[in-house]
Formats: structure tokens, sequence, C-alpha cells
């Protein structure tokens, strides 16, 4: 063991309570700092999924015409929007879009707004038309079915999925009919399965239907509002998505854009809770510069011996180091225990949520990342409460010591 | 404020110099300045043919390892560590010797100064006079060419005060080493083999 190490090692044995006080400090703080960074971004990431796993990563919308007025509002500089919102040949702009590399499925989706009777209630309610394979490519469907049978939609041509808050309403079940009503038409169809997304808005209005059968109730034969795209990386949406406008003259937007304020909602959630529980570990650094500049100032006289046979400036610096160096190796290492077991536990904690997604228990991401904020955050706080008082020990001069006139 | 003036001083191997006089006449001032403890703004300090009083504080410390031994009137020895520890502490940092070689020279010393039997026995749970006897076998250890002694015995009684004594004097002759002591004990300071008095920062003799 190195000398200095190993003069270290007694000096903070030797002040065991406070050093102890400044570990608890660090192995807490760095403990929350990892749990709170878990929550946050398990459900930044729970929200993130579903939302890729409902809208998709990328929206084709309206084709874009150049245009002479620099002025109009448009989705960039001298363009503007066609007015009827639909995309024109849908067939062929879906397969120009699954010509991209990152593009994993394309699926064509025609809305709109119509009026759902049940046997006992009304209800306004949205028709998606699409392909269910497809959209099966492009969505978590499959997984968010509760009640019911994927397969008996893909065989039953006025078959229905309705989201489980809008069944709920209209008191429908599997098996039940109701009919649409819209554009003076009305059509029965049957309940085929009910699924549940999390997200109410989606789940309280929408209907999906065969892509052909919307197609005929809405009287828009090859007709698409836009077209949802997956991506096999998501995280590369807004890049994709420049270059899918550029090539196929239609506005595409990142899920990144649509959910700004979700996102940056998170982003600040996840700021200020790193901000608040680093406040402990700076107090704990706080405790561990007072404890080292009181044993600077307790051991000035076995600084001057030890300057006095031979240890460099250095060597003594580096005993102060060594001290902070060997609490937040402790505190490092049991505080990023103590935050895995935390977040173990936090993920256990029954939580019931609806609304922006669906969950029953607290959502946790588990990511190397946290550790490491955490224990760079410990480590520039331990750091800095271990520089001043080993550079003040540094400086002492040991003839002044030795005759008793050390300031 | 010159607090030395005009000092002349040079110590031989296997020699022991007492420097006496009055508290604040410059002896603990001069006993830092050859041991490096002090830069001064003027004169030199050479030692083993090295000038040493414009040398860089990394230089000094070096030759501070190597060549000078420090025993004071407090004991200054670390605590925390056994009486073993302590005097392994300058070896260690000198790393001239091997970790086994180092722990047998260490007991060896201890030893020497009558503490063989407490070498692994916390500082501060020794006796002042044995603690003043660790510090003395702690200054041996790297077989410095000077050890320089402030008031070795200020705080020991007579009889501990003899045994440090016989036992600094003693060594030194034997390994060839420059003892310096400063002293107010004038028994003391008849028993080495030079007197150097000193009066408001000279050398009056």
């Amino acid at each position: 063991m190195p000398p200095n190490l190993r003069i270290a090692l007694r000096f903070l044995t030797a002040r065991k309570r406070s050093m102890l006080m400044s570990l608890a400090g660090i192995v807490f703080g760095v403990g929350f700092f990892i749990v709170t960074q878990a929550q946050t971004s398990g459900f930044e990431d729970f929200f993130i999924r579903t939302i890729l796993g409902t809208n998709g990563a990328l929206r084709v919308e309206y084709h874009i015409q150049a245009t002479a007025d620099p002025d109009a509002p448009a989705a960039a500089p001298g363009t503007k929007e066609s007015s009827d919102g639909d995309i024109e040949n849908p067939e062929l702009v879906a397969a120009a879009v699954r010509q991209f590399r990152n593009v994993s499925g394309v699926s064509l989706i025609l809305q709109a707004g119509v009026n759902l009777v049940g046997s006992a209630y009304a209800s306004p309610a949205r028709v998606y038309g699409v392909n269910l394979d497809d959209h099966l490519a492009v969505t978590d469907l499959a997984r968010q079915i509760l009640r019911g049978d994927l397969e008996e939609y893909r065989r039953t041509p006025n078959g229905a999925l309705l989201g489980s808050a809008l069944a709920t309403w209209l008191h429908l079940g599997t098996g039940d009919t109701f009919t649409i009503e819209t554009r003076g038409q009305t059509r029965r169809y049957r309940v085929c399965a009910i699924y549940e997304t999390g997200i109410h808005d989606i789940d309280k209005e929408r209907v999906y239907l065969h892509l052909a059968e919307a197609r005929s109730l809405l009287q828009q034969p090859g007709a698409a509002s836009y077209i949802q795209v997956a991506l096999f990386d998501p995280a590369r949406a807004p890049e994709d998505a420049r270059q899918l406008q550029a090539v196929i003259s239609h506005t595409v937007t990142s899920w990144q854009q649509r959910e700004k304020s979700w996102l940056e909602v998170f982003r600040v959630l996840r700021l200020s809770s790193a901000i608040t529980v680093s406040t402990i570990i700076l107090v704990a650094g706080l405790g561990m510069f007072n404890t080292l500049a009181l044993l600077v100032m307790e051991k000035t006289k076995e600084i001057a011996i030890l300057r006095s046979m031979g240890y460099t400036r250095n060597d003594i610096a580096q005993i102060f180091l060594w001290q902070g160096a060997l609490v937040f190796a402790a505190g490092a290492t049991f505080g990023a225990l103590f935050g895995a077991g935390a977040t173990w536990a936090v993920s256990r904690l029954p939580i019931h949520i609806r609304g922006i997604f669906s969950t029953d228990s607290f959502v946790v991401t588990w990511s190397p990342w946290h550790y490491g904020a955490a224990v760079t955050v410990a480590a520039v706080v331990v750091l800095f409460a271990s520089y001043l008082p080993a550079r003040r020990a540094a400086r002492l001069e040991p003839g002044d010591i030795v005759r008793g006139t050390a300031q | 404020m010159h607090v030395l003036r005009g000092v002349s001083f040079a110590a031989e191997r296997g020699r022991v110099y007492a420097i006496v006089g009055p508290s604040g006449c410059g002896k603990s001032t001069l006993l830092y300045q050859l041991g490096l403890l002090d830069q001064p703004d003027d004169g030199q300090v050479w030692i083993n043919g090295g000038l040493m009083s414009v040398a860089d504080d990394g230089r000094r410390t070096a030759a501070r390892c190597r060549h000078v031994g420090f025993v004071f009137q407090f004991h200054f020895l670390l605590l925390e560590f056994t009486a073993l520890e302590n005097v392994m502490l300058p070896m260690r940092k000198l790393a001239r010797l091997t970790p086994p070689a180092m722990e047998e020279r260490a007991l060896g010393l201890l030893a020497v100064v009558g503490l063989g039997d407490k070498a692994r026995r916390a500082a501060a749970h020794l006796s002042g006079g044995e603690q003043q006897r660790v510090a003395v076998a702690r200054a041996l250890a790297n077989e410095p060419t000077a050890i320089l002694a402030d008031e070795p015995t200020g705080n020991l009684d007579a009889r501990n005060s003899g045994l440090v004594f016989d036992l600094l004097t003693s060594l030194a002759r034997q390994n060839g080493q420059t003892v310096v002591l400063v002293t107010h004990n004038p028994e003391m300071a008849a028993r080495c083999d030079d007197v150097r008095p000193m009066r408001d920062g000279q050398f009056v003799r």
C-alpha cells in the first residue's frame, strides 16, 4: 500500500463518526439521485413507448406545393400545404416511404368524426380505417387488446375495435353491435375486440375499422388522411422526417415534434429532481469539507513531522485527497447499491395512472447513465471538499509549525 | 530583522555538537536552517557537498529525507500508528529498502532504544519517555548524515533525559553521524564534543 494511502486511511478511521456522517450523506445522495432519475426516466420512456406504440414515430400528412409567396404559412419556406388535408396518391407515397432504410412499417389511415350509437347510449367518436397487418407493424395494438380477438376482427368485414373508455361509456362488450352514423348513412358494426392504449384521449374516441370499409363508409375511395410510419431507430425520427419531407414533398412530423410539450415536461422534471437530490450530496460534501478542514488544523504537527522526514507538499496533499477518494469510493459503491435496491423496491410499488399512459405500478428505467451521473456529481463535490483542505495542508510550512507559529 | 547574523557552523561525522544560549537567541532558527525546514534570506547551507540554501522545495525535501533526522522537544509521533509504523514512515518515503527489510530495520532500531517488546503498541499507549525514544529511532531510520535535535529531552524527567541523550550520542558515534543538539541543559552540553554558545543571533565563541 502506498505510504500516503496508508496514512490517509489511519487519519480517516481516527475520525470515524464525522467521516461516517459524510459517507452516509454521499450514500443517500447517490442513491436518491439514482432512484429519482430511474423514476422520471422510467415514466418518460414509458410515455415514449406508449406514444410510439400508438401513433408511430412519423406522421406523413399534407402535400406540399411550391409557391411564390414567401409569407405563406407553410411547413417550410417557399411552400404551402394543399387545401383538402388528405394525401394525394397515398399508396404511391407509402411505397416511396417504405424505401427509406430506417422505416420498419407503414400504415395508411383514413380518419373522420362520426356519431356512434350503442344499444342505450350514443357518443361522438372518430373512425380510423386501417389495414390490420400494416397497422400492427407500426403500433403495439396487438399488445393493447384487453378483450376479444384480433383474428375475429380480421375475418369480420364489419368488425370494429373499440377503445376501452368508449366501450365502457357506451356499455359495449365484445360481440355486441353498434351503429355508426355519418354523411347520411347508418351502418352496423360488431365489437370484435376492445383495446386500451393508456392514453385516455385515444381510448375514449377511437374506433378502428377495416380501411376498405372506412373508405366506403366515408365515401372516400382510395383516400388516406395520413400515413403512420414506424422506424427501426425512433431516436432518428427528426432527421428522417426532414429527409422524407424533402423527398416526398409531404409534411412529415416526428414524434419528438408532436409530443414536444410532454417531452419538455419530463425533461424539466428529470432535471429538477437531479438538482434537488444533488443538494443532499452537496450538504454531505460541505460536511466532509468541514471534517477535513478540522483534520488539517488538528494534524498540523503531524504534517510538519511528515514534511521534516521528507514527505513532499504533494504527498501531504495526496494524504488528504486520498481521504476524499476513500469516502467517495465507499459512498459511490454503497450509494449505487442503495440506489439499485431502492429502484427495485420503487418499481414494486402500486400506483394507478391513466391519462397520458396506463400503468398499475411505478415505472423505472435501469440505465448505467443514472449511475454515472450520480457518481460524477459525487466525485465533483468530494473533489472540491477535499481539494481545499489538501491545498491548505500542502502549503503549511513545517518550520513555522514546529516553532509553534503556524497560522 | 536579522535573527542570525554572521553565523558559520560546520559539523563533522561522528561528532556531537551542542548549541546553547538564552531563549530567542536564534538556536532553533539555526537548527531549522541546517535541517532545511527554513530557507535563509542570505548565506549558504551545504549538506554532503550539495548547496541546499538555493535549492527548490523538492530538492530540499528530498535532502531532508536522505540526509537529515529530526528529534524535537515534542515527539510528534503519529498517534494512530504503532511504534513500529512510526519508525517505518521515513523508510517508506525513501523506499530504499523492501517492506520486509524496512520492518526488520525498524524492529532493530526499536530494540536498540529499548522498545523491542513494544514495537507493535500504538504510539498513543506509550509513556512520554518511550514516545521520545521512538522519535529517536525514527530519526535514525534512513541512516541520515545529520541528526538535528531541538531540546530533545525538554519534556522528559532526568532518567529519561539521560537515556535519550545517551542513545542519540552513542548511536551517532557508532554510525559516524553528526548530532547537532540545541539545549538549555548545561550538563548535557558539557558531555558533547563541541559546545557553541549563541547570543543575539551570533556565536559568541
